[in-house]
């Protein structure tokens, strides 16, 4: 009973006020759903058939340099304060699977990123929600991604691709933005890959 | 090229923002947690570490950058407002220079759900209505029948050339629209009806509408006057449309659209019949080079056609374009037309220009024509400014 008496005495404090009960249910609530919130199809098979079972997943979060080097990429913010990636296998086998979203014309436009050693191992785009531009979602088009890199890795200054990603006539748009994602992707690995060597 | 109404983060999100009063309840959650936890052993401290880590997490995954979940932000994040604009200052041999604030357009769109959606285009031309012209150039609803086939009922814009569809002015070359999809095709050109879209993996897409038809007069077999924009249009005579369309290879579009107007003249001239429009073109980018042709005819039945020597309508263009860089571009254009059978009324365009972009939805541009519309030379300078969003 004595160990009980401290806990009663902040549970008191707690009802006391009604504030914190409110904040209290409405925080465990809130983690409750999020919790509950599946990947969508899309997305779980794409990462089921690129990374190996149960792949770590972490979060990268956009501040500092790191978001100003975004916007450079975006010309916005990113609409999230943190990015999910999810990774599998070690050394150069390490594969890393990130799961990005940006505007083509009026809407969203999903699109995942595998990257091993800085070079994007394949990009396939997830959801695509506009009317105009669906284009974006072809092997032809996407497979354009395989095997690009930066240019000039880690100079984050330096968004330049190796290879031309040749457009889609009406979908100039999307092509943009699944591009500007690619980018993206890259920007946001090395940053991981420094923040683990200590680079950073 | 559009902006949205809550407005993701497209536009106006220029820096990060978290609600103030998510902030404050997460502060006063820490605070809270602070408070009770004083006295707590180094496993409750642990368990509380990772309680707030959860909770932080799972805010961090809920809060968007600069929006809000008010009731009035959900819907507008279903609503969307677009437009483009364009102005044009026009310096043409035996014409008095203008200038004129050609187009003034404003899309709006809603999705209703997943897979039922509304858009429309509602368009101001030469700045005042008094002498220019309000248009609704579409108007429909959408919806999703399978992962690749929708249809659309309401007014759409007819499936057909390269500008029809897309013309927004930061997308083509020319601080005018080409003659030969103005003149033969006639963009831009609408109509009411419903219609199946579809694509498939394979690159190749395909649209069939059926919907109003052209209604010339008596005297004028005009293909662009003949078009009743949706506007208390006689539907005496539908027309049908067909368009296949490849974009399987990235740089490369083939398509080709074919048009049966079942009566012309929606019967009321018992010698006008029915009339076929057939068009194909290419585009093909490699880089930073573009290269677009298209070819457009029109045959028409019926005697009084042939009496009016417009029974076979063509035209075509071709034009080389070359990006100096991501803000610099130059064009070429030849363009030739003939909306009567008499050689003698063939017209002929040259074009030649740049375009600017100081921003990838702002363009600037400056061309020079050689027309020869006859005998009569319209040569000149064309100047423009255009956007989208």
């Amino acid at each position: 009973m004595n160990n009980l008496a401290p806990f009663l005495e902040s549970a008191k404090q707690i009802l006391a006020k009604p504030i914190r009960v409110f904040l209290l249910i409405g925080l465990v609530s809130f983690s409750a759903q999020t919790h509950a919130a599946a990947l969508p199809q899309e997305s779980a098979a794409f990462l089921a058939s690129q990374l190996q079972a149960n792949p770590s997943k972490q979060y990268l979060w956009l501040t500092g340099e790191v978001k100003k080097q975004v916007i450079s990429i975006l010309d916005h913010p990113y609409y999230k304060l943190r990015v999910p990636y999810w990774q599998s296998g070690s050394d150069d086998e390490l594969k890393t699977l990130w799961i990005l979203e940006e505007i083509g014309k009026h809407k969203l436009i999903t699109v995942g990123v595998v990257i091993q050693n800085q070079h994007i191992k394949s990009l396939r785009i997830l959801k695509f929600r506009e009317s105009r531009g669906w284009e974006v979602k072809l092997p032809s088009f996407t497979r354009q991604f395989d095997g690009i890199a930066f240019k000039t890795p880690n100079d984050f200054n330096n968004t330049e691709l190796t290879s031309y990603i040749d457009g889609i006539s009406g979908a100039t748009l999307s092509v943009r933005a699944v591009t500007k994602l690619s980018k993206l992707a890259l920007l946001l690995q090395q940053h991981v890959d420094a923040q683990k060597t200590g680079s950073l | 090229m559009s902006l949205k109404v809550n407005t993701h983060f497209k536009s106006h999100l220029t820096s990060s923002f978290i609600p103030r009063k998510t902030a404050l309840s997460t502060a006063m959650t820490i605070a809270l947690f602070a408070g009770s936890s004083h006295a707590a052993t180094m496993p409750e401290l642990q368990s509380e570490i990772k309680t707030l880590k959860t909770q932080v997490n799972a805010l961090a995954d809920e809060i968007k950058v600069g929006s809000d979940s008010s009731a009035h932000s959900q819907f507008a994040s279903k609503t969307n407002i677009g437009g483009y604009g364009e102005l044009h200052y026009n310096n043409i041999e035996g014409k008095t220079p203008e200038v004129d604030f050609h187009r003034f357009v404003l899309f709006f769109g809603h999705d209703f759900n997943e897979k039922i959606r509304f858009f429309s285009e509602f368009e101001l031309e030469h700045s005042i209505a008094g002498e220019g012209e309000i248009e609704l150039e579409q108007a429909y609803i959408e919806m999703d029948l399978t992962k690749q086939l929708k249809t659309r009922v309401g007014i759409t814009l007819v499936p057909v050339g390269i500008l029809n569809e897309t013309h927004e002015p930061n997308t083509f070359y020319g601080t005018e629209r080409n003659p030969v999809e103005k003149e033969i095709i006639p963009a831009t050109w609408w109509s009411a009806g419903a219609s199946l879209n579809g694509i498939t993996d394979s690159g190749l897409s395909y649209d069939l509408v059926v919907s109003e038809g052209l209604n010339v007069a008596d005297d004028d077999y005009t293909i662009r006057s003949g078009r009743q924009k949706s506007s208390k249009a006689e539907a005496s005579d539908l027309a049908y449309t067909g368009r296949i369309k490849y974009t399987g290879i990235p740089g490369l579009e083939l398509a080709a659209t074919a048009r049966y107007e079942s009566n012309i003249s929606q019967s009321k001239n018992p010698d006008a019949g029915a009339a076929t429009l057939l068009e194909t073109h290419v585009i093909y980018s490699k880089a930073n080079f573009t290269a677009k042709a298209l070819y457009a005819q029109w045959n028409i039945e019926g005697n009084a056609a042939k009496s009016h020597y417009v029974d076979k309508q063509y035209g075509y263009y071709l034009e080389p374009s070359y990006k100096l860089s991501e803000n610099w571009g130059v064009f070429a254009r030849y363009n030739e037309w003939n909306t009567t059978t008499v050689d003698a009324y063939k017209q002929t365009q040259t074009d030649f220009g740049v375009n600017y972009w100081p921003h990838k939805q702002v363009v600037f541009k400056a061309d020079y024509q050689l027309k020869k519309d006859g005998s009569t030379e319209q040569n000149g300078i064309n100047l423009g400014v255009g956007y989208s969003f």
